[in-house]
């Protein structure tokens, strides 16, 4: 079956200044899968996904999401892309004047048009469902430790049910306990709410754990494949990723 | 987006309840749904039924009111089953119910005329509180300070000289402009109310003892608390939230010999002469309109009758109000930045608060001289 993917990228060139972080970089991603996306540092993963929902303007290039050209869209258009998206920031991002449930509630309250009681109901139970204990919600942010912040930032991002989920490093700065249970709800949500996952990271743990594919950020363009197929990779850099120290370690635990 | 047609339609058959669900049951199109699920009540029937045969998609939100009324049902005794639901509704469903079924806390009652009452006490108490902290961090610079006489090697000068050129030198172009604008204002006014007695060569007595004594160092005051009070307590505030502040004291620094009393020096070496600049721009100010613009013959007679109304006390009483003034806008700013906590939100918060605290102070500091200085018949 050809469907169109979810997201489709094809020969993004992207600047600052007189630095060129990707050139000609092409890029789908499937529809209900899991995408890790690494590299190096500066190689640019965040600011991929930071151009891929628009908080970038590419230099060159054609970018669709959710089969709509991001490039030539209506204000209109765009925000009703916008809200079939949810955007999980690397420190959560949640707005610090507002508790966890306020958060939730922001775009519930932008595209949602519900009765306030249902609106409460909802909120309640997105706080249940990334594992948050009931009373997380009338918490502010600065009340919540680090992995608290991402399990709300995550249920911000789900609070309009997306189709497409983009995370940017959503493990990094947890204890492995608590980046595994990160990964475990990312894969049980993905399933049941059948999500299209974008994610940055850097923990070859999570990426064994519950990617499909592997994007891998060099020389300024991409390499898509599975973690087997990588392994066999003659590139020095991939080579040194997947089979330094750290690899062969997250191989074996998964083994 | 496509509205989908999403309906619901609870019929009893033989004892049966069966709900048919139809079209795509979204968070978009679950606001019109709510009341009718909120509704289905069992009446007599022992056995329920939901027919998902219809249904096009279904989201978390769909999900939750299918959840919620089942669970109502279930909770009323009767034998709840889904029927037709695809394996990705079922998991979506179950997800859902397995989330639990939160109960939205209501809120306790409450008295809006007790609600007053609890505010007001609560803010009187906070006021308390921080005119308590306050005093302490103010016992604790003075400790500080009388620390470096006895071990002058702890004072930071290249610290002290950046922060003199900070909110001195950087501040005196602001407070130039202002002085001199305020003293041509000044000399305007008194000298339009003036004429009507024939005295208007008076407006020179009227320039020169006001700006002397008030003006020059209130006016200098409000724009450095309100410049440089702010800055202390957003630099200080900043590296409070990146835990810069935490690092000094594991590194064996005393935050209050490294960030306050060089800042709280500076200023008061810093006020004093931006007082008595800002004093002689704003008699500039009025010389330049008495001279100019009111008609008065020369310079010379502007100067001769400056010097005949202002004494050497006029003088000096302004210009002792500066260095107190500068203790308390750059202690409050100091304080205030110590006491962030956390976020950046509380960052801009405590520095308006800042602000306010310390023009607050600086006034009610200003009629205590007054009354104190008229007392003593300066």
């Amino acid at each position: 079956m050809t469907e169109t993917p979810t997201i489709s990228i094809r020969g993004l060139v992207t600047r600052f200044g007189e630095q060129t972080v990707h050139d000609g970089l092409d890029l789908d991603v499937r529809r209900g899968e899991v995408l890790g996306v690494v590299g190096g540092s500066g190689t640019g993963k965040s600011v991929l996904l930071r151009t891929v929902v628009g908080l970038n303007r590419p230099a060159a290039g054609r970018i669709e999401v959710l089969g709509q050209d991001t490039g030539h869209l209506s204000e209109g258009a765009w925000r009703s892309l916008e809200a079939r998206w949810g955007v999980l920031f690397q420190s959560g991002a949640l707005f610090s004047s507002l508790t966890v449930a306020e958060n939730i509630m922001v775009p519930l309250k932008e595209h949602g048009h519900l009765p306030g009681r249902l609106m409460a109901e909802l909120t309640a139970l997105k706080v249940a469902m990334v594992g948050l204990p009931p009373d997380a919600g009338d918490k502010f942010p600065s009340q919540l430790s680090g992995g608290m912040k991402k399990r709300a930032g995550l249920a911000r991002a789900l609070a309009l049910d997306p189709e497409l989920l983009f995370l940017d490093e959503p493990t990094a700065g947890l204890d492995p306990i608590g980046a595994a249970a990160f990964d475990e709800l990312i894969r049980s949500l993905q399933q049941s709410l059948g999500l299209t996952v974008f994610m940055v990271t850097h923990d070859l743990d999570s990426l064994s754990a519950i990617c499909d594919r592997i994007a891998v950020l060099v020389d300024k363009r991409i390499k898509v494949d599975t973690m087997e197929h990588l392994l066999e990779d003659p590139h020095p850099w991939i080579r040194s990723y997947f089979h330094g120290p750290r690899g062969r370690a997250a191989r074996h635990a998964e083994a | 987006m496509a509205d989908s047609g999403a309906s619901v339609n609870a019929r009893e058959a033989g004892g049966e309840l069966v709900i048919g669900l139809k079209g795509a049951w979204t968070v978009r199109s679950v606001a019109a749904l709510d009341q009718a699920m909120a509704a289905i009540r069992p009446g007599g029937a022992r056995k329920a039924r939901f027919d998902l045969s219809g249904l096009v998609t279904v989201d978390s939100a769909g999900a939750w009111l299918i959840a919620r009324t089942r669970g109502a049902l279930a909770a009323a005794g009767v034998e709840v089953k889904l029927e037709a639901a695809d394996e990705h509704q079922k998991a979506l469903i179950d997800k859902v119910l397995a989330a639990g079924l939160p109960e939205p806390r209501g809120r306790l009652p409450h008295h809006y005329l007790i609600d007053i009452l609890a505010r007001v006490g609560r803010a009187l108490i906070e006021a308390i509180k921080l005119g308590r902290d306050l005093l302490s961090f103010f016992g604790a610079v003075v400790i500080g300070f009388l620390r470096l006489f006895v071990e002058p090697r702890r004072i930071r000068f290249v610290s002290l000289i950046s922060h003199i050129e900070q909110t001195g030198l950087n501040a005196m172009p602001i407070i130039g402009l202002i002085s001199f604008l305020i003293g041509v204002v000044l000399a305007y006014q008194g000298a339009d109310q003036l004429r009507q007695f024939g005295a208007e060569i008076f407006t020179v007595n009227l320039v020169g003892v006001s700006v002397l004594r008030e003006m020059g160092i209130l006016l200098t005051s409000i724009i450095v608390a309100g410049r440089t009070g702010s800055a202390f307590t957003a630099q200080i505030g900043t590296m409070q939230v990146n835990e810069e502040v935490d690092a000094l004291r594991t590194l064996g620094l005393d935050p209050l010999d490294v960030l306050v009393l060089p800042r709280v020096i500076a200023l008061i070496i810093a006020l004093p002469l931006l007082t008595f600049y800002s004093d002689i721009l704003a008699l500039l100010g009025g010389g330049v309109a008495c001279v100019t613009l009111l008609g008065m013959s020369s310079v010379q007679q502007f100067l001769t009758q400056l010097q005949a109304a202002v004494t050497m006390t006029h003088f000096l009483v302004g210009l002792s109000k500066a260095p107190v003034f500068a203790a308390i806008i750059s202690m409050v700013g100091c304080f205030e930045g110590l006491r962030v906590t956390g976020s950046a939100e509380s960052v801009g918060r405590l520095t308006t608060k800042s602000v306010v605290e310390a023009l607050f102070l600086v006034i009610v500091f200003d009629a205590f001289f007054s009354v104190v200085f008229s007392y003593l018949h300066i």
